[in-house]
C-alpha cells in the first residue's frame, strides 16, 4: 500500500469530519441568559436604545424563565441587509425590528409577518397605551402588522449655542436667515452645517423638510402613491435647487461626503464646535448625552424647528422623521415563540421600568401619559420639546427611504448624493426618479 | 480536472515494487478526486447555475421568484451605472497592477536574501497581511478623516485633504489602501520564487563577469516568469473581488466614483433588493474573471513543463 493514497484518503476523511463539526457549531450558538434554541428570538440595533432593550429583556427572562427571549444586536446598516435576507429565507427572528413603511409592506405582501389586529382587539390596554398617530404607522391596508417599540424620532435642527454666541447670531427662523448665516460662520472659521454625507440618509432630511415647507406633505404623499411624474413637482425642484445653492455657498462642512453618520462623526463636529448646526434625528441626543455629557448638561446644545421657506405652503409645525421603530411578529416562528413574543409585547414592553429606562437614556417613549415622568428627567427640556413636537405636529412624514419601496429608496439616496455633489441638476434628479415610480 | 490526468508520468529510479511503479505510471486513482469534485460541484458550480437562473427572473428577496425573461439583463445593460462600474473596475485593476507589481517584485527580491536585517524588515512588511480588510478600511477611514484624522491631528495641512470625499482623489486613495494591504502578499510570493532560483546560476554569471543589475535582468526576471504570472493573475482577478475594503472605506462614493462592479452587484442585490439584476451582474463578473484568468495563463505559453533552468 503506498503512502500517498493513504494520506490523501485520510485528508479527505478529516476534511469531511471538519466540515461536519463546523456545521454542528453553526446550528447552536452560545446560549443567552436562560434562553434555549427553541426560545423566541429578538434582533435589535446597537446604539442609544441598546442598554434599554437589554435591561428590559433581561428582567423579562428573570421573571419568565420558561419563556425566555434570546436577544442579539446589530449595527443599523448591517441589520437592514441581514434581517431582510434572513426573513426571506424563513430564518428571521421571532420579533422583527423595523421602521414601518415600504419595507413592512414588502414583508406583508410576502406573508412573512403576522396580522396583529386580533391581538390588539383582545388587549385594549396595549392599543390605548400608544399615541394614536404613531400606532397608525404600523397599519397596512387597515390591518396592524407592527407595534411601536421605542421612541419618537422627529428630525431636529440642533445648534451649538457657544458658537452662536461667539458671532452674536440667533438660530435661523426662515430659509433666508439660514442662508445669511452661512458667510458669517465661514468668516469666523466655523462650518455652518455638519453633515454625514457618506451615509446618504442624512442628506435626505434636508430634502424632506424643504419639500414639506415649500409644498406641504401632499407632495410626498403623491410620490408615495406612485402618481406618474410626481417627482417633477415644482416643490421638489425648488427644494433641490435650494440644497445646491447651500452647497455652493459652502454651507456644509469641508469633506461632508466622506463623513459617516453611523460612526457619530457628524455629531462630534457639532459638539467640538467645528460646525455650528446639524440637521439630524432626535436619536443623536442619546449619543451626545453619552459622548459629550458636559456639552449637553451645561446647556450648550440648542434645538429648533426647521426654518420656514418664504411663500411655502407647508405648516411650520409639520415634522419629518421616524414616528417610532416597531416590532413585527414573524409568521415563520413556532406557536410557542409567537406566544412568548406577544406576551412580552403586552407585559414586558413599556412597563414602568422600560419607560423610565428610555427616558433616562434621553429618548421619548411613544406612549401616552408620560408628561410627569418627562418633567422629572434631567433632560426635561429636550424631551418635552420632542414630545410636544411629535404630539402637536399636523403631519408627521415617515422618512422617505423607509416609506418608499427599497428599490426606489436606494435610487433616491444615490441620486440625492449626486445632487449634493453637484453632479446632476434637479431636473435630471426628477426625471431619473420618475422612471423608478412603481418599482 | 481530475488529478490522474495531470500528474506528470515519469519513470522514477529503480528498486521499487511493481505495484508502486504501476501507480506512478497511471497516477493515483481518479476516485481520490471525488470528494474535492463533490465539494466543488456543491459550492461552486451549483450556486453558479443558480445565479444564471436568477438572472432571468425578477425577485425582491422576499416574495415569489417570477420568470421574467431578459428584463433583468435589459435593465442592467441599459443602466449607465453598470458602464460606470465597469470603468471604475478597469481603472482600479490597472492602477493596482502598475503600483503593486513593481513594488512587490523589488521587495520580494530584497527580502529573499539571507541577511538578518532583511529578515527583520520582511516580518514588518508582512504585518498588513495579518489584518482583515474591514479593520484596514476602518483604520484608514479614521486616519484620512478631513476633520479628525491624521492631517488635522498632526497639524499638517497637506494631509488634511478630503481624501475620501473628493471624486478625483478617491480612486487613487483606494488604490493606495489596496496596495498597502496586498503588496505584502505578493512580496511573499516573489520571495518564494526568488529563493527557488538555483545559486549556481548566479555563481556562473559572476564568473562570466555579470554585475548585479545584469544578474537581475538576465537571471532573476526570466526565472520568475511563472511567479509573475501567478502573482499577476491574483492581482488582476482579485480586483474583481475587492468588495469589503471599498464597501467599508467609501461605500462606493462619493456619488458613483468608487462603485466598482462587485460593489454595484452587492448594492443592487441587498440594498435595492433587485436579485434578478444583481444576478445578471454576477454572471458578467464571472465571465470577465474567467476570461482574464485564461488570458493570463496563456501568456505563460502552452508548454508548462518546459524547463526554466536550461543550462543549470
Amino acid at each position: 500500500m503506498n503512502n500517498l493514497k493513504l494520506r490523501t484518503a485520510g485528508m479527505a476523511v478529516s476534511a469531511a469530519a471538519l466540515s461536519i463539526s463546523l456545521v454542528a457549531c453553526g446550528s447552536s450558538g452560545p446560549a443567552g441568559t436562560g434562553a434555549s434554541a427553541d426560545s423566541a428570538t429578538m434582533w435589535g440595533l446597537t446604539g442609544g436604545d441598546q442598554p434599554v432593550f437589554q435591561a428590559s429583556v433581561e428582567s423579562w427572562n428573570k421573571s419568565h424563565p420558561d419563556s425566555a427571549i434570546k436577544l442579539d444586536f446589530f449595527a443599523n446598516d448591517a441589520y437592514k441587509t441581514k434581517v431582510r435576507t434572513a426573513v426571506g429565507a424563513g430564518q428571521g427572528p421571532t420579533l422583527v425590528y423595523g421602521w414601518g413603511g415600504g419595507v413592512l409592506k414588502s414583508y406583508v405582501d410576502a406573508g412573512q409577518v403576522d396580522d396583529l389586529t386580533g391581538f390588539l382587539k383582545e388587549n385594549p390596554d396595549v392599543q390605548s397605551r400608544y399615541l394614536p398617530s404613531i400606532l397608525e404607522s404600523g397599519v397596512i391596508d387597515g390591518k396592524t402588522y407592527a407595534l411601536p417599540n421605542n421612541k419618537v424620532q422627529p428630525v431636529v435642527l440642533y445648534y451649538n449655542k457657544e458658537v452662536f454666541e461667539k458671532i452674536g447670531a440667533e438660530p435661523p427662523k426662515t430659509w433666508d436667515e439660514l442662508m445669511a448665516l452661512v458667510p458669517k460662520f465661514k468668516a469666523a472659521g466655523v462650518a455652518p452645517f455638519s453633515l454625514g454625507g457618506q451615509s446618504k440618509w442624512p442628506d435626505l432630511m434636508w430634502l424632506e423638510y424643504l419639500v414639506d415647507r415649500i409644498g406641504g406633505p401632499e407632495v410626498f404623499a403623491n410620490i408615495a402613491a406612485n402618481k406618474p411624474d410626481a417627482w417633477s413637482d415644482p416643490a421638489v425642484i425648488e427644494a433641490l435647487t435650494k440644497i445646491q445653492e447651500l452647497v455652493d455657498a459652502g454651507g456644509f462642512i469641508n469633506g461632508f461626503s466622506s463623513i459617516a453618520a453611523d460612526s457619530n462623526a457628524d455629531q462630534a463636529l457639532l459638539y467640538t464646535g467645528k460646525a455650528a448646526m446639524i440637521l439630524q434625528g432626535s436619536w443623536i441626543y442619546q449619543g451626545m448625552k453619552k459622548d459629550a455629557a458636559d456639552f449637553v448638561s451645561s446647556g450648550k446644545l440648542g434645538y429648533t424647528p426647521f426654518p420656514t421657506v418664504e411663500g411655502g405652503k407647508g405648516d411650520p409645525a409639520n415634522v419629518v422623521g421616524n414616528p417610532s421603530n416597531f416590532w413585527s411578529v414573524s409568521s415563520k416562528a413556532t406557536e410557542e415563540q409567537k406566544k412568548t413574543a406577544l406576551e412580552y409585547v403586552k407585559d414586558g414592553m413599556f412597563n414602568d421600568e422600560n419607560v423610565q429606562g428610555l427616558i433616562d437614556s434621553g429618548a421619548v417613549p411613544v406612549v401616552t401619559g408620560i408628561e410627569d415622568k418627562l418633567a422629572a428627567s434631567p433632560d426635561k427640556d429636550f424631551l418635552t420639546y420632542v414630545y410636544g413636537m411629535a404630539k402637536d405636529a399636523p403631519d408627521f412624514t415617515l422618512s422617505w427611504d423607509q416609506a418608499l419601496s427599497p428599490a426606489q429608496g436606494d435610487a433616491m439616496l444615490a441620486n440625492l448624493d449626486q445632487i449634493f455633489l453637484k453632479k446632476i441638476t434637479p431636473e435630471q434628479f426628477a426625471s431619473t426618479m420618475n422612471a423608478t415610480i412603481g418599482k | 480536472m481530475s488529478t490522474a490526468t495531470t500528474t506528470p508520468r515519469r519513470e522514477l529510479g529503480t528498486g521499487r515494487t511493481a505495484g508502486t511503479r504501476r501507480t506512478l505510471e497511471k497516477g493515483p486513482s481518479g476516485w481520490l478526486a471525488v470528494p474535492a469534485l463533490a465539494f466543488f460541484m456543491l459550492f461552486a458550480i451549483l450556486p453558479l447555475l443558480g445565479v444564471l437562473f436568477l438572472s432571468f427572473t425578477s425577485w425582491d428577496g422576499l416574495g415569489e421568484i417570477r420568470l421574467d425573461g431578459l428584463s433583468s439583463w435589459n435593465t442592467v445593460l441599459a443602466d449607465p451605472v453598470t458602464g460606470n462600474a465597469l470603468l471604475v473596475t478597469a481603472k482600479i485593476m490597472f492602477f493596482s497592477f502598475i503600483v503593486q507589481a513593481p513594488i512587490s517584485l523589488l521587495l520580494g527580491v530584497f527580502t529573499a536574501a539571507s541577511q538578518k536585517y532583511r529578515a527583520a524588515l520582511a516580518v514588518l512588511y508582512f504585518v498588513p497581511l495579518l489584518l482583515s480588510s474591514a479593520a484596514v478600511a476602518i483604520a484608514f477611514k479614521a486616519l484620512l478623516d478631513p476633520n479628525f484624522g491624521l492631517g488635522p491631528g498632526l497639524g499638517l495641512p497637506f494631509l488634511a485633504q478630503d481624501w475620501l470625499g473628493n471624486s478625483d482623489l478617491v480612486l487613487f486613495v483606494v488604490v493606495f489602501v489596496i496596495a498597502w494591504q496586498f503588496v505584502p502578499f505578493h512580496t511573499l510570493i516573489y520571495q518564494g520564487g526568488v529563493r527557488q532560483i538555483p545559486a549556481s546560476l548566479y555563481e556562473a554569471a559572476q564568473i562570466d563577469g555579470a554585475g548585479r543589475i545584469q544578474q537581475f535582468f538576465n537571471i532573476t526576471l526570466p526565472q520568475l516568469k511563472y511567479t509573475m504570472i501567478t502573482s499577476s493573475t491574483l492581482m488582476v482577478v482579485g480586483s474583481l473581488a475587492y468588495f469589503d475594503l471599498i464597501f467599508v472605506l467609501t461605500a462606493g462614493g462619493p456619488g458613483y466614483s468608487t462603485r466598482l462592479l462587485p460593489l454595484h452587484m452587492y448594492l443592487t442585490g441587498f440594498k435595492a433588493n433587485d436579485m434578478g439584476a444583481a444576478s445578471a451582474l454576477g454572471v458578467i463578473l464571472v465571465v470577465i474573471g474567467l476570461a482574464l484568468a485564461l488570458f493570463l495563463q496563456r501568456l505563460g505559453g502552452k508548454n508548462r513543463n518546459a524547463s526554466q533552468l536550461e543550462g543549470a
